[in-house]
């Protein structure tokens, strides 16, 4: 308004208008302060008298004007003086001074916090939310989900059956706005059982049909949060599921913004509950004035949708939109179809010639886009429509991305040996080898060794070549280390060259690009919000402690015990069916696979783990005196944040997944069971058991197994002495005498107020059980993880790492090494700091203890200021990365959609082999 | 929660006019909006969210305007975006027209109801109604009495005021419904609903409650009305003005409310049964390169042989660098629109059950252009008045006023296109 000028020189004369009785030239006065106030901070106080004046006038416009308008000015002088016109107009008798004061705490309590507490203005705002009035009830409601959000400890909004009765019924009358403070704070809530949750839901069912796109939103998130408390079963639950339906879709006739914001929210609900719009399918349809935005979401959600009933309709579409002209848009269509073929596996051959259909048209990019998808394809379903090789190679040489080219040449590298010419194919990628990218370069000369492996009488000259480009003429680590260790297979066994770089691959596995469960969970709980728009947590955007209390769904409470979200429930076998930490081979390579599938609860992603440090022991060189050294079990800490950004890659991203996905949904990391006594040294009672972290609270999870002949009752245990207090918070309760070979499941809550001790190893505990029988002793790791505490966290990059609450305080790229700062606290109160530097090319990661920062520490570990190993389970790695080479396959490419990107970048262990 | 600080920037990003909620952003972040929202569009990947730094921007436009709310936090953005589009329906209410000229005329009371819409980033009074009967255009002296806050503002009511007289009292319900149709080049339909809307422009005096009676399925099956006699209609998704009281709604599917004074729209519903597309078109788009283009289209009336359809436009897409236009209309006329690169063949009155034919010829460069171009569909618009698609019906609305007047309504029905799409090969 001032066009830009600074006028705060005016100040004085200013005020002097204050006291005007034209109330437009007010609000103007006061405008003008809110904006130079803060400039003027001395001056500011001549005008506190008016506004104590006016917080008195007769008429409550005035009242609600000037005490908004205080709360604006961001002058610490000025808020003493205000507080006793706040209290006044908190119990004015006009509810429109009332809902204005309302605000007007919030606003102060961003100014000073302390004083409002000392004010007792919380307690007032508390009452507010039984005032007879709606407007401020909602007013009241929404400062107070502020100031909590800033304060998560504070516990302000208390909620109660009670109070969250109050608000419902506010919600009836309140304002469009009003009804989303409310709701957006009900989702805050927790019912205490189903029945409770489901007559809330009965209750904000009808704000689905309001006219505000907002409102509909933050009800569908009440919803949808209440409803993983009810049981599937419930005839309410199915009810509610097809009410959810036509909302969401009117939501795509709003404005494109809107839409736009709920496509992003229905593409998470899609995922949670794909049955609430399995039907939908028509309206995600791409219209020609669609803004690109909406179409990109839109295309995403129909291949969610895709399903074997609607297939032909959805190809009929992808088709259509493949011909458009707008470049971005064609190529994800293109690759929609690929994504089809693989998810859909009865479509498969129709999305192949729908895709040679589209090579036929030549437009470059289109073909380009094609073949990446068509080698996805080739490695879904192997050996089955190598027929359109022919086709492909006819356009080889229009091919000018590097990820198109890369899965040219591994097609033909591939299937070498059906391709007579194979070898003059990539003798001519061979020619101006130091100019392709790293992805290429890297495929070309895998696919070199597999056509040799396969004609080796007429391809020596070929292989030759390559290896000695790979390996001398090249600076890429990567590239050399890979040249070097098939040079060695080759010369030394070729046999098992040819066993491990011609292993059957591995399937890939269908939809892969899903929201990892954990984090879809608490995105649920953010609908409508940045974060379900970004699709990313809070704490990854937003700054500082604030605001980020991380959110999850609520467990399951009355029907079943099982806190694994429906989906995940099929992936997830029962713990304790798996005796051993170490799986199989075929279950590990399986279980890398279906890494993005379900989070695996039982041993698979523990041996990730493993071979990620197997690699770090491997390779760690320098490192390497150290394992063994320590006893201390340093936390995951090659755990780090999955997104460092591109040059980690996304199969190493994947293997991270694992870390918050396994488990509950808590996103705490559960160790499977493992026999800690076993029935020959308990006269018949074998106990296995682990720990668990849920919630704040550790649990000893125990499976007692009666294998003697005679019942046995009066069980109870007890904790020797450790390093970290543990000791049971609750008697051990079975309630009936263990019959023979009948198992009971106990979970035995664990606090950390116990006597202290030093143990040897750091995490050891010693346990008591009794019986009726005999005193049993055993004695048992525990993993470290379950003492960190849930505010050990000092700043928010990562979510990952967070479900086993280890966090990220800093990330730093010093001289081109990617440094990573975490910190974690145990349940005593200390704090551990590591620090974690990644190297790209590097496959070892380093991680470092300061030990001056940590004098308490210091004297708890053994090796404090050493750099220590991150070594949960060191041993199993090895053998670990033997396996995997023998069956040549690297521990990458869970991933169809990204495995093209994590190509080149992907360098977890050089002795990573070809597909 | 919300916005912290709501923008209105000029076509080329300069702010004309902004307010600062929360003071939690600097003010002057709104100078990264611009050259983002540039930089994003050139890389084709502009959404309606834009980030720098710890900063979000949340935008929309309008005219020659951008309304750019910012955060910091984990925002709802559902309602700012809400929040927007109303700040949007109030200026256009009180200015008529919401432009760059009209803030740059009005910054008072643009700054006089940016502070009444929002505080502290929660959204108050939105309804411009109410908001004009304390925020008025002429400078207010501040006389004992006058211009105190209506208590419309905080009444559980907020959006009627009391103490309004009729001489005549009259309500006026429109029942549009909207047909949104996308059909393919094969000419199978992909997608055909009815989006239908209940308009009322009502004068009435005091408090009157209102209930309106429909002949909606739901409702026939729980009063077992739903005889043979009784046409009903399963209405999928119904949304409600906030006058409506919801949960009655969703007891019994009663409509009861107390209206808003004047215009307003009482509810809107979606139907996606399929019916007969009303208007349909067959078109060969014939393109000789480097000569000329030929078009045909044919247009059938496929509704009632009563009605009639108003204002029939139908625009056909034609390549960019065609030129010299000649056509032939069986009846109608029809227009070139070289901006819009399209044929625009307007019918005024088209009988249910005839078909009209329209066609076009186009000259086309020798040389041809680079680009290519895309397949715009076909579009239509077109009015039927004193008809519904899906067979809705205002059965009754009564009207009840503790002076006990009489009040007459008026029921109007139309039927027009809404997203009417058809491609082309």
């Amino acid at each position: 308004m001032t066009v830009g000028k600074d006028v705060s020189a005016l100040f004085p004369d200013v005020v002097n208008c204050m006291q005007t009785d034209n109330l437009e030239l007010k609000k103007l006065v006061y405008l003008y302060l809110m904006n130079y106030a803060k400039s003027q901070p001395d001056m500011a106080i001549m005008a506190v008298n008016t506004f104590v004046k006016d917080c008195e006038d007769p008429n409550p416009l005035i009242r609600a004007l000037a005490v908004r308008t205080m709360g604006c000015i961001r002058v610490d002088k000025i808020t003493e003086y205000l507080c006793e016109p706040l209290r006044k107009c908190l119990k004015d008798e006009d509810p429109y001074v009332r809902k204005t004061a309302a605000v007007c705490v919030a606003k102060l309590h961003d100014i000073n916090a302390q004083l409002v507490e000392d004010q007792g203005f919380l307690d007032t705002l508390k009452d507010l939310i039984s005032d007879s009035n709606p407007m401020v009830v909602a007013n009241a409601v929404a400062a107070l989900s502020e100031i909590a959000e800033s304060h998560p400890s504070s516990n302000l909004l208390d909620l109660n059956p009670q109070s969250i009765n109050k608000l419902l019924t506010a919600l009836n009358e309140c304002t469009e706005w009003g009804q989303i403070f409310i709701l957006d704070c009900l989702a805050n809530y927790t019912p205490k059982d189903d029945r409770e949750a489901q007559s809330i839901c009965e209750r904000v069912t009808p704000r689905l049909s309001h006219a505000n796109s907002a409102v509909v939103l933050s009800a569908v998130k009440v919803l949808m949060k209440f409803m993983e408390m009810l049981s599937k079963d419930l005839d309410y639950y199915g009810t509610l599921l097809k009410k959810l339906a036509p909302p969401l879709v009117t939501l795509l006739s709003a404005e494109p913004e809107l839409q736009y914001v709920a496509l992003r929210n229905i593409n998470l609900i899609v995922q949670k509950r794909p049955e609430i719009l399995k039907h939908e399918m028509k309206v995600f349809f791409v219209k020609y004035n669609d803004p690109i935005y909406v179409k990109l979401e839109k295309l995403d959600i129909m291949i969610r949708l895709a399903s074997q009933a609607n297939i032909a309709q959805v190809l009929a579409e992808l088709k259509e939109y493949a011909t458009e002209v707008d470049v971005d848009f064609v190529r994800k269509a293109v690759r929609a179809i690929g994504r089809c073929a693989i998810k859909v596996e009865q479509s498969a051959e129709r999305c192949v010639s729908t895709l040679l259909d589209l090579i036929q048209t030549k437009v470059n990019y289109v073909v380009q886009e094609a073949i990446v998808v068509i080698k996805d394809i080739f490695r879904k379903y192997p050996n089955k429509y190598e027929s359109v090789i022919a086709t492909l190679c006819e356009n080889l040489d229009s091919l000018d991305e590097p990820e198109a080219r890369a899965a040219m040449i591994w097609i033909v590298g591939e299937y070498a040996e059906r391709i007579d010419n194979a070898d003059e194919l990539l003798e001519s990628f061979l020619e101006g080898f130091h100019d392709e990218s790293t992805q290429v370069q890297l495929q070309l000369l895998t696919a070199i060794v597999k056509l040799f492996l396969k004609k080796p009488t007429e391809t020596q000259e070929l292989v030759q070549q390559v290896l000695s480009l790979a390996t001398q003429d090249s600076d890429n680590p990567d590239l050399r280390d890979r040249g070097y260790i098939y040079w060695r297979l080759l010369s030394t066994d070729p046999v098992a060259a040819k066993e491990v770089v011609l292993a059957e691959k591995p399937l890939i596995s269908e939809e892969t690009d899903l929201i990892e469960p954990t984090l879809l969970d608490e995105l649920i709980c953010y609908i409508g919000t940045l974060a379900s728009v970004y699709h990313k947590p809070p704490s990854a955007f937003v700054e500082g402690g604030r605001g980020v209390v991380h959110k999850s769904l609520p467990p399951r409470t009355a029907s079943s015990e099982s806190t694994e979200s429906p989906e995940t429930a099929p992936a997830g076998a029962p713990s304790g069916e798996q005796p051993d930490v170490i799986p199989t081979q075929g279950d590990l390579l399986g279980d890398l696979l279906n890494l993005d599938l379900g989070p695996p609860v039982s041993g698979p992603p523990l041996a990730t783990t493993s071979v990620q440090m197997g690699a770090v022991d491997l390779l760690g060189g320098g490192l390497d005196s150290l394992i063994g050294g320590p006893n201390f079990v340093a936390p995951p800490a090659a755990a780090v944040p999955a997104n460092l950004g591109a040059s980690m890659g996304s199969g190493l991203s994947d293997l991270f997944d694992l870390t918050s996905g396994v488990g509950t949904l808590s996103g705490s990391y559960v160790v499977p069971k493992a026999v800690w006594l076993p029935a020959m040294k308990a006269k018949g009672l074998e106990i296995s058991g682990t720990f668990t972290r849920q919630v704040g609270s550790i649990s000893m999870d125990l499976q007692l197994t009666n294998k003697a002949l005679q019942v046995m009752t009066d069980f109870a245990i007890q904790f020797n002495r450790n390093s970290f207090g543990l000791a049971p918070a609750a008697p051990l309760q079975v309630h009936a005498p263990l019959s023979p070979n009948q198992t009971v499941e106990i979970s035995l809550p664990l606090n950390t107020v116990g006597s202290v001790m030093k143990m040897e190893p750091l995490n050891n505990l010693q346990v008591a059980v009794k019986n009726n029988i005999d005193v049993f002793y055993f004695s048992t790791l525990y993993p470290l993880h379950i003492l960190f505490v849930e505010d050990g966290k000092m700043e928010a990059v990562s979510s990952r790492l967070q479900g086993s609450n280890i966090f990220t305080v800093a990330k730093r790229n010093v001289e081109a090494q990617d440094m990573l700062y975490q910190s974690l606290k145990l349940t005593n109160g200390i704090w551990v700091l590591a620090e974690l530097r990644i190297q790209p090319g590097n496959p070892s990661f380093t991680v470092r203890l300061p030990a001056p920062a940590l004098p308490a520490l210091g004297c708890l570990l053994p090796c404090a200021g050493q750099p220590l190993l991150p070594s949960l389970l060191p041993r199993a790695g090895v053998s670990l990365m033997g396996a995997l080479a023998q069956l040549g396959w690297g521990p990458s490419e869970p991933d169809v959609n990204e495995h093209q990107n994590s190509e080149p970048s992907f360098q977890l262990s050089p002795i990573r082999l070809p597909r | 929660m919300s916005a912290s600080a709501v923008f209105i920037l000029d076509v080329k990003g300069k702010p004309l006019i902004s307010r600062n909620y929360k003071g939690d952003v600097a003010m002057s972040e709104i100078e990264h909006f611009m050259p983002l929202l540039m930089q994003r569009e050139e890389e084709g990947a502009l959404a309606p969210l834009l980030s720098h730094g710890q900063v979000h921007f949340l935008w929309i436009k309008h005219s020659n305007l951008y309304l750019v709310a910012t955060t910091l936090k984990n925002a709802n953005a559902s309602l700012v975006y809400s929040f927007l589009y109303k700040t949007v329906e109030v200026f256009s209410e009180y200015f008529k027209e919401l432009e760059e000229e009209s803030i740059r005329d009005n910054f008072v009371i643009v700054y006089e109801l940016l502070d009444e819409l929002m505080d502290f980033g929660f959204p108050q009074t939105t309804d411009s109604k109410i908001l004009q009967e304390y925020i008025t255009q002429q400078g207010n002296k501040l006389e004992t009495g006058k211009s105190r806050v209506p208590p419309t503002v905080t009444n559980a009511v907020s959006w009627r005021s009391e103490g309004i007289k009729y001489k005549k009292n009259e309500v006026f319900i429109d029942v549009i419904e909207s047909v949104n149709l996308l059909v393919n080049a094969n000419g199978s339909v992909l997608l055909s609903e009815i989006v239908g809307t209940i308009k009322l422009k009502v004068f009435l005096s005091g408090m009157p409650e209102l209930r309106l009676g429909l002949n909606d399925r739901v409702l026939f099956e729980l009063t077992g009305l739903s005889g043979s006699k009784n046409k009903s209609v399963e209405l999928e998704d119904v949304k409600f003005h906030q006058c409506v009281r919801l949960s009655r709604f969703d007891n019994d599917r009663t409509i009861s409310f107390i209206p808003p004074d004047g215009d307003f729209e009482l509810m809107s519903y979606r139907l996606s049964t399929q019916v007969k597309p009303l208007i349909w078109i067959e078109s060969v788009i014939e393109k000789f390169s480097h000569s000329r283009v030929e078009i045909m289209v044919k247009a059938k009336g496929q509704f009632k042989k009563q009605s009639v359809a108003n204002g029939v436009e139908i625009s056909v897409p034609v390549p960019s660098d065609a030129d010299s236009p000649r056509f032939k209309t069986s009846v109608g006329s029809a227009k070139y629109v070289p901006e819009k690169n399209v044929v625009i063949w307007s019918i005024k009155s088209f009988p249910g059950g005839k078909e009209y034919l329209m066609r076009a010829h186009f000259g086309l460069p020798s040389v041809e252009k680079e680009e290519v171009e895309g397949r715009p569909p076909i579009g239509v618009k077109f009015e039927i008045p004193y008809f519904t698609v899906s067979g809705i019906q205002v059965r009754y609305m009564k009207i009840i006023e503790k002076s006990g007047y009489q009040a007459l309504p008026w029921v109007r029905y139309i039927t027009q296109s809404g997203d009417y799409q058809l491609r082309t090969s």
